[in-house]
Formats: C-alpha cells, structure tokens, sequence
C-alpha cells in the first residue's frame, strides 16, 4: 500500500480547517471497508486521509417521533440495525445493514460510507431513498442539506465538493400505517454485491384501504441508486391489489438500464427487478 | 505383501478420530505458513504480468526500473539457462515438461495468457517493486486470442506453439495444432451395442475453468548460502519441487534444499514450482535472500487452475436396464500448455459402470489461458456431470428408479475398469447398499420446487513413492519422520498408525515433515494415496524398529531372538513372561548397548491401486422466480477401505463435497476476450457456510487388497458427484436439464423461461 498522511481530528471545526488548507487528494475515512481496499488495489491515492469517526456530530444516532431520525455518518451499520426505533419505525433500513458484507463489516462500515462511496449497488440507499432522506452536508461555508435522491451523480460520484464532508442523514418521520421491505438478489448467501436490490414503503389509508405513499428505489441497475416514480404512482391512490403490485413490478423493471457485466445480464437484472419489486410491496403491507 | 484390513495392533489409535497434531497451532493462528518466514535482509519480489492473453513480446526495457533506489535485482526469461537443455518431463499429478514449465514461470519470446509473468523484480520494500514494475517497458505484438477449445480446433485457428504436433497412437501429423494429443479407449463395437439398445440418450455438456481455491496464495523464501540454496515454500511435493528447479536453473539437486511451511491448501495447485525460480534467480543476482509472495489476483490469473471440458455423452440400455454400450468425447482445455488432465478424466468417466460395448476419446488442447494444473481429481468433475446426468435420464427413461438403475449396473471386483484391467476388490455395490438403507433415500421430500438427485463417483487412486524413518529416543518415545508434506492431516494418521503397529499410546510418537536434506525422496502429496501408500512405509519402518528392539532383547535378556515376543510395550521370554523388559527400559539401554540407537527405515514399495467409489444425494430448492438453486440436504456415501481417522475422513469427504458444489453452482473464470475479468474472491464466488447444510457422511469400510489397514484414498472421489446429484435434483425440482457448469441463478432462470428453445 502506498503511503499517505494520516489525520484524526476531535471537532468538525479541526476538520474542516485541515480540509481547507489541504493540497492533493484528500479521503475521508469512516470505516475504511471501501477506502482501504481502493487504496491497496491502487485505485485511488490520496496523500492524506481524514478519520471523521472522532468528530462528534458524526456519531450521532437518535430518534424523535416528532423530528425523525438521525444516523451520525460515521455510525456502523451494526449500531443502525440494533438501534429498537431503526427496527420498529424504518424497518427496510435495519434489513439492509444487516446484509452488508458479513458481521465483521458491518461493525466496522458506517452508513455514511456507504452513501458516499456512491456504489450503485450500495444496499442502505435504497432504504433511505424510500424514506425521503436528506444528506447533511457541512463545508467551508456552513452546512447545508441535499435529499438524497440527488446527492448520486454516477458511480462513486457524489454531490460532496472536496472541502465537504457528510456529517448526517436526517429521515423525516415514517408516515401512519406505513412499512417497508429490502430485498437484494446476489447468488450467494452473503459477501456478495447486489445483482439487484429493491427497497419498498408503503403507507395505506386504513379506512379506504388505498395506498398514500408509495416509494421504490432500486440498486445495480442504473448508474446511481434510482427511484422508480412511475411505479410508485401506479399505486398511490389505488388498492395493493395483486394485479396493482404486479404492474408495479414491470413499471420498476422499465424505470432501470442496467448493464450487462459479470454478475448479470441486463436482461435478468430486469426480471429481478420485477421478482423483488412484487415480492417487497407485498412483504411491506402495513401490518 | 502384509495383511491387509486388520493392521497388527492392540491400542486403539487406529481408527479413532485422534485430535489433529497440528490443530492447536493452526486455530491458534502459530502455524508457520511460508509468507510468515522472516530471514535476515530479506527483498521482496513482484513480477510484471502480461495485460494480453497472446502477444510477441518484442522487447523489454528495464533499465529505468534498475535505476530505481531499492531496486536490487530485475530477471527476464533471459536471466534462466538456455531452454535448449531442457529435456526432461515432471510427474506429480500432471506431467509437465520442463520446458514448458520454464516458460510457465516467466514467459519467452511470447506471452500465452493474461497475467503470463514478463519480468520480476527484487527490491528493499513491496512499495519500491511494484513502483518499479511500473518503469519497465514492454513492446507487444499483439495475436489474435484463442478463446476456447473450439477456437483452438478451427482449421484456421492461429497457432500457440509452432512445435505442437497432435500426439496419437497411430499417426504422426506434419503440421502442428492446437491439438496438442488425442487419446482414445474403449472395448467391444459401440455402433453393433447401440443397435441392440432399447433406449438411447445422448446429449453434449460444457463446463468452465475454476481454479482449487486454496487459501494461502502460492510464497516462497530462497536464500543463498554460497552454492547452496535454501528454499522455505508452501508445496505438496518438495522433492518433486527440488527437481524442477534443478532442472530448470542446472544446479545439483544437493545444492538445493526445499524446507516445507505449513500449508493452506493445494488440492493439486501447489505441485509446480511458480514462484520458487524466481526468488532462487532474483536471491543469486542480488545476493541476499528474496521473499515472494502472490497476491490473490496472481493467485487467479497465473497460477494453475482445473481444466474444463467439452463433453459428448451417448448411453444406450436394454429394456432390463443393462448398458450395453457407453460413448464419450471429451474435450479438454489444457490452458497455454499441453497437458489436460486427460489420462484421469479417461479413467474416471464411465468408472462406475459394466459395460458392454465401450469408447471413450479425449482431446488435450492448448487456449490463451494459464497452463492448467491438477485440481482434486483432475478432470473428474466435469466428466462424471455428463455421465451422470445422462445415466439419471436413461434410468427415467426405462421407467426405473435411479439407484435401481446403478445397482443393476455396477462394477465389482474382476469386472474391467476403464483402462481394461481387472478390479480389484472394490466397494460400489455396499455403497449403493448403504445409500438405500440410508435415512436420506428413505426420508420423504415435500414441497414445491423442490427435488432429490443421486449421483456416483469412481477415482482409482493413485500410488508413488512414500518413505518413512522412525528413531525410538533414548526415553522410549518415538518420532516418525518423513518427507511427505502434512496436507490433510498426514502427520496424525502417521502418528496413530506408527503409535497400532508398534503398540504404543499416540501421545508416545510424533510426526514430522522433513526438508530433502535431512528426509529421503517422497512423491508429492496427491492423488488420494499418502495414507494408503505411507502406511506402507511405516508398517516396514516399523517391522525394522521392532526387529531391532527384538535384538536387543534377546541381547540383554541373554536369549535367542526367536524367543522373544512383544506385546504392548514389553519384550519377554516366550513362555516366561517374568523374563521381561519394557520399551522404555530398552530404548534407554541402546544408548550404551547392543548396536547402538534404534531406528527403522521402509518405502511403500509397490502397491497395487486401491479404487474407490462414492455416490452423493442432493435435496434441493430451486426459487423458479430467480434461478437460484437452495441446498437443502447432502449426503456423501464412500467407500474409504478403513477410516484411519474417521473425523478426518469425514472432513476430506465434506471438504470435497464443498467443492465440487461450488463448480456445480457458482465457481467459474469470466473472461471476456482472454483477459479474466474475476481474479478477485468477491467475484470468484466460492461457496460460504452460509449456502450449505451440514454436509452429511456415510462412511463404508470395504478394506483394499494391499496394505497394511486396506485404508483406500479419501480425498479427490467427493469431488465428482457433486455437479450431477445437483442437476439431477434440479431436474426433479422444476423439470429442466442443465448441461452447461456452473449453473448459475441466472442460467437456471433462463431455462425455465426461455421458452424451452435453448435447452
Ligand atoms: C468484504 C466486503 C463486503 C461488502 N459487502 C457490502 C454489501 O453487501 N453491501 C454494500 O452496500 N456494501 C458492501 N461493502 C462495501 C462497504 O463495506 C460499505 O459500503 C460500507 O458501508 C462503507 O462504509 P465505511 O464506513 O467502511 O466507508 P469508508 O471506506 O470509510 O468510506 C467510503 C467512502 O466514503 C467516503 N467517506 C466516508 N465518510 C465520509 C464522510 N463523512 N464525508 C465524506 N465522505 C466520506 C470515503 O472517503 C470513501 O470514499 C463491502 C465491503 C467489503 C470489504
């Protein structure tokens, strides 16, 4: 491995500064379960890296019925997953930490990582797609927050300047009688990247039996992870009959552009699409 | 020979599951491995590798990598005698010949496959050779890429090698080929056989390269110590490695000793010495010891991974369920080389099977990939998945049950097997009796989607050189030292059956593996045969320790050596057991008395082979929705002759299993125009605990014809059922025949929704 400086800072105005008075590529570093390996396969070398896990606003991981929850960026994806209101209110979420990688990676990879490496197939975003999350993003002119359906610019591209740095993801409270599901496909059972992956939420009107809000995003089959509007819309105001979840399905496939590449052909990554959009709407039912 | 099934012993070490000598060390994480050699001033190695998989190479430039500080040592092929020598061939598992085995380890005038070795570099740190690799200049010409054996045998295919001829028995073609040999077996007239046929099912199968999956990538240490060099590697066969690189570098076999680490894994991938050339050549020009160590991408682009095959199978049978006549084309990828395994795939293929009428051709053909090498019975997997799959269609097709259909027509003892000769005794028939009396065949299989294959296996075991010394020490405890690199956990069963033969508790003796300068010459570790032809070694070993304590005996006691029994650890008076010594006492005494310490000395001498059989029961789920094939319940039933160490056999059969599912469903190499696009275990997907049940084992004990416990070999038979119990499962489960490995979710789904044309 290359060598390259190393730095920890203990506030976010420490980090900020040397992030301003940096020259050559800088590199954030939450867990390191991406970074780490991009730097040995010389991918990537940066000349210095900047641990974020000692700032505190980015340990933060807390939840308010009336504000909503907040996930610190540096927060591992085990301690989202363990944390009862993840469970209990943003279930999809706490589905999808606990298929990153194995138990070693998700001690160690945080939420905020995956979001910023910006993979296509990064399992959490979905989740926190569907739950209309925004990204909390602090620089040299203050903060300012961006919903996470445009943060993605392209594979490992993101909406961070160089001098930015994630701080949190904010989700707005889930709605009444909603629920959700992730379901990714990889053809093992676990340390694998998505061949697709499709998080469903749904929140039903308990009197009319109709659907209020639905939310479908979708992993590895476009360049960033994407929602599916058009399917979403063929639910919303309608009843989640069988025949509403299957249109959604072909709606969610026609949204995606996959590429065809050694894990999938683009054909199949599209009757995948459809297979998990049915099976997480009708996994996601209100309970 | 010696008695065969019984060994002599009275202690019960042989046939209990003795913990693992070395399983403290390995989970403790102690175990030496050979990247955790530390030597003095050591360099570290890299090597730069070819991004084309066929390209002249017409010049390499590395006169600004040498300028580099901490560069000490650069070597091209250049560096290596003259290849005009080079005569010899090397056995292990695979026959390679020298020269080619020199061009292997770093490439000639031409590079043969992505990742073939141009340059290698010895520098102060990883960090400078690598930055180093980057300030070497490589001129290519680049040629066209041979994909796949069927490029390769196009008329007009471009050629690899200009001085390939195809070998045959008959002729000698006058134009070289791509076709590097055809071999051809069989008996009777297939054609008169299918005539009197009632059914007749053939059908055409492929399968990809897949490479052993060890865990520890290939590393060796050579230092240089005036003219002799030492060499610290991870190999299954040192002294078949000390011999390549005396061939290949032309220094005296006693000039170079070979020193075993510990071993994480070879599976027959570990025979060839890759790496150790190169630290020997780069250690000699820099004058200081050189370490290297591939990377997992190394691993898979350059290493040797298992031979794929093309395969034709036709099989015909009477309506009573008799075959009466057996065809099969086997089409063989040798990689860059010639050299695919096609004497075991032969030999495996219809193994299971009487047969009336028999033809078996196989094709040794060299592609733009890495030289293959042995893989855990080397060209069986791939064969017996076509067999298989088409004895499970024949059997349907006569309206029989699958395991009716195998007992009608398997082999016994006297019945030819494959290569003509006679059986020997052999345990087919109480396999399949075990797997019908088993609680798997007999268990109900409920639930959509779901469905039971059977599947059988034949490896007819190898037998090579083993040898064995074992010194008593002056305190009675024994040590049992031999050459044979511990894959498997050869140390313990050497320990156990020295520990029966001798009488004496397991916890008296220990095992060592030597370096070749202080052992004597063993064959590799491979083949399924170190227990089977070593305890052959240690029983004459022992037999030599015993006389020579009898000697002394009868020395001190005074007595003629006829007069001497032993028994349990004490040498009396035939009829007068208060005229005694004990072993100990003994053992003390020949440090001042008699003809000095004891020790004994035995080979394996010549053993007959000792074939086993398997046959393998896969449940299985298949989700029509993805493709994706769920293991739900695996049973392995085997024939190990006797279980010297029935947990170890059990994790040799498990571990075999395992692998032979990972080909079935998962494991193959992506290339797309001859460049591997998954050199990467993320991409490379072996199978995880995860997407496997406890993977269940019936042991059968029908004890060999020779040696001393009739122990038949264990290791490479469970890797041949595998690919066809899960097809046939899958067939079962959702009504399609998958003919193409692996099979993958993705190729599963497209034949239960391609509308029926592609299959
Ligand atoms: C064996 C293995 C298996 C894996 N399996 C999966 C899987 O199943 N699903 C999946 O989605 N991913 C998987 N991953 C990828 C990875 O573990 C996840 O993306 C993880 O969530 C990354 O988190 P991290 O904290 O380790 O990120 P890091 O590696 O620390 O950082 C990732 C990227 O984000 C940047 N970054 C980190 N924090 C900040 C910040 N606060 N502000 C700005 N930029 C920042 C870094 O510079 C880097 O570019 C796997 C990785 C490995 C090694």
């Amino acid at each position: 491995m290359q060598p390259f400086d190393y730095a920890a800072p203990p506030t976010l105005e420490e980090a900020l500064q040397i992030l301003s008075q940096a020259s050559g590529l800088v590199r954030p570093i939450a867990g390191g379960t991406d970074l780490i390996a991009q730097i040995k396969e010389r991918r990537i070398a940066p000349s210095l890296v900047l641990n974020v896990k000692e700032i505190a606003e980015a340990n933060v991981l807390d939840y308010d019925p009336g504000q909503g929850l907040r996930i610190g960026a540096a927060v591992s994806c085990s301690d989202v997953a363990s944390y009862a209101p993840v469970a209990a209110h943003y279930p999809s979420l706490a589905q999808a930490c606990l298929l990153v990688g194995s138990t070693q990676i998700q001690n160690r990879g945080s939420v905020g990582g995956n979001v910023c490496n910006a993979a296509p197939s990064a399992d959490t975003v979905p989740p926190l797609l569907t739950y209309d999350a925004v990204a909390v993003i602090a620089g040299p002119g203050g903060s300012r927050r961006v919903p996470l359906e445009d943060f993605f610019q392209g594979p490992g591209k993101t909406a961070l300047q160089p001098q930015e740095l994630l701080i949190e993801v904010l989700l707005p409270p889930p709605l009444p009688n909603s629920n959700s599901r992730y379901l990714r496909f990889i053809p093992r059972e676990e340390m694998d990247i998505a061949v697709a992956g499709v998080g469903s939420m749904v929140a039903v009107d308990p009197q009319t039996n109709t659907c209020t809000r639905a939310r479908i995003a979708l992993a590895s089959v476009a360049p960033t992870p994407i929602r599916a509007k058009e399917a979403e819309r063929r639910l919303e105001g309608s009843p989640l009959t069988e025949e509403a979840i299957r249109e959604a399905g072909e709606l969610a496939a026609s949204a995606c552009s996959p590429i065809s590449d050694i894990r999938g052909s683009a054909a199949y990554r599209k009757e995948l699409v459809k297979v998990l959009t049915r099976r997480t709407l009708s996994q996601s039912l209100p309970r | 020979m010696t008695g065969n099934g019984q060994g002599n012993g009275r202690n019960d070490s042989v046939g209990t599951s003795y913990v693992k000598v070395d399983a403290w060390e390995r989970v403790t994480g102690r175990a030496e491995y050979a990247a955790d050699v530390r030597t003095p001033n050591a360099l570290h190695a890299k090597v730069l590798r070819s991004p084309h998989p066929h390209a002249i190479i017409k010049s390499i430039d590395v006169s600004r990598a040498e300028q580099l500080s901490g560069v000490k040592a650069i070597i091209t092929s250049k560096d290596f005698p003259s290849m005009d020598e080079l005569k010899d061939s090397f056995g292990g598992e695979l026959m390679v010949n020298a020269r080619d085995l020199r061009r292997m380890v770093l490439a000639d005038d031409k590079v043969l496959f992505d990742g073939h070795g141009v340059a290698a570099v010895a520098a102060t740190s990883l960090e400078i050779a690598e930055a180093a690799l980057d300030l070497i200049t490589v001129e290519y010409e680049i040629l066209p890429v041979i994909n796949s054996t069927a490029d390769a045998l196009k008329p007009d295919a471009p050629l690899l090698h200009p001085d390939v001829y195809t070998k045959t028995l008959k002729e000698t073609p006058d134009k070289p080929s791509n076709l590097a040999s055809y071999v051809e077996s069989g008996w009777g007239d297939v054609d008169k056989g299918f005539a009197e046929a009632a059914v007749i099912v053939e059908r055409s199968f492929d399968s990809m390269m897949v490479h052993q999956g060890y865990l520890e990538p290939q590393a060796c240490t050579a230092r240089w110590d005036n003219e002799v060099c030492t060499v610290w590697t991870s190999t299954q066969g040192t002294f078949n490695g000390q011999r390549m690189v005396s061939t290949l570098l032309q220094v005296p076999l006693h000039q170079v000793n070979f020193v075993p680490t510990e071993i994480g894994g070879g599976f027959g991938g570990k025979i060839y010495t890759l790496v150790e050339p190169i630290a020997m050549l780069l250690a000699r020009k820099a004058g200081r010891p050189v370490k290297f160590v591939m990377d997992r991408s190394e691993v898979f682009r350059a290493t040797g991974p298992g031979s794929p095959q093309q395969s034709t199978v036709k099989v015909g049978a009477r309506k009573d369920g008799t075959i009466v006549a057996a065809q099969g084309s086997l089409v063989m990828d040798a990689g860059a080389f010639p050299g695919a395994p096609v004497a075991g795939a032969s030999m495996v293929t219809f193994g299971p099977y009487k047969m009336e009428h028999f033809k078996l051709e196989a094709y040794d053909v060299v592609t733009n990939k890495p030289r293959v090498q042995a893989y855990r019975a080397p060209g069986g997997t791939p064969a017996a998945f076509g067999v298989e799959v088409v004895m499970d269609e024949i059997a349907e097709k006569l309206g029989m049950d699958p395991l009716e259909f195998r007992k009608i027509n398997a082999v016994s003892e006297g019945d030819p097997s494959t290569n003509g000769r006679p059986l020997p005794k052999v345990g087919l028939k109480e396999v399949l009796g075990q797997v019908e009396g088993s609680p798997h065949w007999n268990a109900p299989l409920e639930g959509e989607n779901r469905g039971r294959g059977l599947a059988l296996g034949f490896w007819n075991g190898a037998v090579a050189m083993s040898s064995a010394t074992i010194n008593v020490n002056v305190d009675g405890t024994v040590e049992v030292v031999s050459g044979h690199v511990d894959l498997t956990g050869t140390r313990t069963t050497m320990t156990q059956m020295a520990a029966d033969m001798l009488q004496l508790p397991p916890e008296r003796v220990s095992a060592r593996v030597t370096d070749t300068a202080s052992g004597t010459y063993t064959d590799v570790t491979g083949g399924s045969r170190t227990v089977y032809t070593q305890s052959q070694a240690i029983y004459n070993a022992c037999e030599s320790v015993l006389n020579e304590m009898k000697a002394l005996a009868a020395d001190q006691l005074k007595l003629n050596e006829d007069d001497i029994e032993y028994a349990d650890g004490a040498f009396s008076a035939k009829g007068n057991p208060e005229t005694t010594l004990s072993w100990d006492e003994l053992a003390g005494r020949s440090r001042t008395r008699g003809n000095g310490p004891i020790s004994g000395y035995g080979t394996s001498g010549r053993l007959k082979g000792a074939p086993a059989f398997a046959a393998h029961l896969a449940d299985v789920e298949v989700d029509p929705d993805t493709g994706k094939v769920k293991i739900l319940r695996y049973t392995c039933f085997q024939d190990v002759g006797k279980a010297i160490n029935p947990a170890m056999v059990e994790g040799q059969i498990q571990g075999g299993a395992v692998q032979g599912l990972g080909w079935a469903l998962s494991e193959y190499y992506h290339y797309e125009d001859g460049k591997l696009r998954n050199p990467t275990l993320l991409d490379y997907r072996m199978l995880t605990a995860l997407d496997l049940p406890m993977i269940d084992t019936e042991i059968v004990e029908v004890p060999a014809d020779d040696s001393p416990y009739g122990a038949r070999g264990v290791g490479e038979v469970p890797i041949i059922p595998p690919a066809a119990a899960v097809e046939s499962a899958i067939y079962r489960a959702v009504g399609v025949r998958m003919t193409q490995l692996p099979m993958t979710p993705e190729r599963v789904f497209w034949a239960l929704h391609d509308d029926g044309s592609e299959q």
